[in-house]
């Protein structure tokens, strides 16, 4: 009933409600908000440039929060060097449109 | 001992806790993680795995109340940058819950899964995340041990090792030989070596222009090579000389009361000498037996668990990542991703490899940045590059370039210790 989601790039993407599901079954008492929502496989390395916090200064865009479509649009004109960059053309070259997808859409819900 | 205040009492309500509750109990409905080691993969780990397992009980054990980063700490060497600006404290980790234990952890027992601190205290886990960061191989090179550093520092964990470097660079006359002898890998910070070079050359070339910088290097290669060399030529011409492995580079013994160091062929007496010696995964990952015969810990990527010792993760400078380097950034990487596997395995799951990224940057002047971007993918149960992906700035950037990556290389240490630490 917890497992909401089932993103299907890899099991860190994954929601998980097992434990809750156990818990509940041996009568302990766990809030709904125990259930791990993992983010897909790449986008836990993002924050370390684009600050999840939007009070820190930076000239790095923030993605969190942004529509999904934007960071696709982005990543794809990055990967294909259409969009000058510093570093985001060699970061973009490393993932595919299914693992951007899941990326963008993961940002695009305020992660 | 100096009074605690809330961390102490989280600390020992936790500790209190699990004398009084019957464990299976606790291990089902509270699960208990043991993160020691609170740099950017400890720290990072622990925030992470509270945040996807509210109930669980997070203990971070650090020896230090107080964390000085090593990234931008060459521009504290060369007189840019205060420490302070390299400082952190825990009290964001407290607030979000965490129990902080600011003692060293000295034991470490397996199969009972106890972390033993100083003070004798004894915590069980159901999981254990060692983030230990480096210690030194000391005696390597010959003659260089811990007292021998008060001397000749290393300066390669940063605080007062690097204001006693700091200090050593302003008090040498103009004139002067800086000697900087570089170890093998795997090390931290690969590119830290050149930065530093490259950031005193450009404190000697505006303070004390007829010094010289001698880079002696156990390798005959380093990355963002071309980059380097290239801005050297530009900036500091017949000021820096690095010579490799293969040109008598590596230095067999140091004799401290000369502050000379020794190769094969050459003695070098230098006014200022900043060894930094070869490494090895924190002595706390040997003691709990997950560091194998490199002096390093092999993990399973997915996870980030010791094949070594079961309920053990290793994450950071310590972990063998396969083509990761040892930065802050991947550190910081690995702590979400091993935090995100354990939630998994918490509830039952089994955790698939994940991807990670690594960006690097380095100030060869201070509005001069240029960097180096990996994305990795697990291959043979081991963290490759994926191909296609990453590499380093463009040798023909223009200035502005440069000079945007400096901005982004600042931009990058605000986001991270904010995300960490903040």
């Amino acid at each position: 009933m917890i497992r909401k989601v089932t993103l299907p790039f890899g099991h860190w993407s994954l929601i998980t409600g097992h434990w809750f599901a156990a818990a509940c079954l041996f009568g302990h008492v766990v809030t709904a908000a125990a259930a791990p929502v993992v983010s897909p496989p790449g986008a836990a390395s993002c924050t370390g440039c684009h600050a999840a916090n939007a009070k820190i200064e930076t000239g790095v865009p923030r993605i969190a929060g942004r529509n999904p479509a934007e960071i696709v649009a982005a990543m794809e004109a990055f990967r294909s060097g259409q969009k000058p960059a510093t570093v985001m053309d060699r970061i973009a070259k490393g993932f595919s449109d299914a693992e951007i997808r899941a990326i963008a859409e993961w940002f695009g819900a305020e992660h | 001992m100096k009074p605690r205040t809330r961390s102490r009492r989280n600390f020992l309500k936790a500790s209190l806790a699990a004398t009084l509750l019957p464990m299976p109990a606790l291990a089902q409905n509270q699960p208990r993680v043991i993160v020691v080691g609170g740099g950017f993969a400890g720290a990072t780990c622990a925030r992470t795995l509270k945040r996807l397992v509210p109930v669980a009980r997070v203990t971070l054990v650090e020896a230090n109340s107080t964390f000085t980063a090593c990234p931008f700490s060459n521009g504290v060497v060369t007189g840019l940058r205060d420490l302070r600006a390299q400082q952190f404290v825990y009290e964001a980790l407290d607030r979000q819950g965490l129990s902080l234990a600011f003692l060293p952890a000295t034991k470490i027992e397996p199969q009972a899964r106890t972390v033993t601190l100083s003070d004798g205290t004894l915590l069980p886990y159901d999981r254990l995340v060692l983030a230990p960061g480096i210690d030194f191989r000391w005696g390597s090179p010959a003659g260089y041990d811990e007292a021998a550093s008060a001397r000749m520092p290393h300066a390669w964990k940063a605080g007062e090792q690097t204001l006693l470097l700091r200090r050593q660079l302003e008090a040498m006359e103009d004139g002067g030989l800086v000697a900087i002898s570089a170890p093998p890998n795997p090390m931290r910070c690969p590119t830290g070596v050149y930065e530093r070079a490259s950031l005193i050359a450009h404190y000697l070339k505006t303070r004390k222009p007829r010094s010289k910088l001698i880079i002696l290097d156990a390798k005959d290669s380093f990355p963002k090579q071309r980059l380097f060399q290239a801005a050297w030529q530009q900036l500091y011409p017949g000021l820096l000389e690095w010579v490799p492995l293969s040109n008598d580079g590596k230095v067999i013994s140091v004799e401290p009361a000369t502050n000379t160091l020794v190769t094969d062929f050459a003695r070098h007496e230098a006014a200022v000498a900043n060894v930094i010696p070869p490494q090895k995964a924190g002595v706390i990952a040997q003691a709990a037996g997950v560091a194998d015969r490199t002096g390093w810990c092999p993990i399973d990527p997915a996870t980030f668990e010791s094949p070594l010792q079961r309920n053990i993760h290793v994450i950071g400078d310590a972990a063998i990542s396969g083509a990761m380097a040892k930065s802050a950034f991947a550190a910081n990487a690995q702590g979400k991703g091993c935090a995100a596997a354990i939630a998994l395995m918490l509830a039952g799951e089994t955790p698939g490899p994940g991807k990670l990224i690594n960006t690097c940057y380095s100030l060869v002047a201070p509005d001069y940045g240029i960097s180096i971007a990996g994305v990795y993918q697990v291959v043979n149960g081991q963290y490759v590059d994926v191909e296609g992906a990453g590499g380093t700035s463009l040798s023909d950037a223009p200035q502005e370039t440069r000079a945007a990556e400096a901005k982004y290389a600042a931009a990058w240490f605000r986001t991270i210790t904010a995300e960490v630490f903040g």
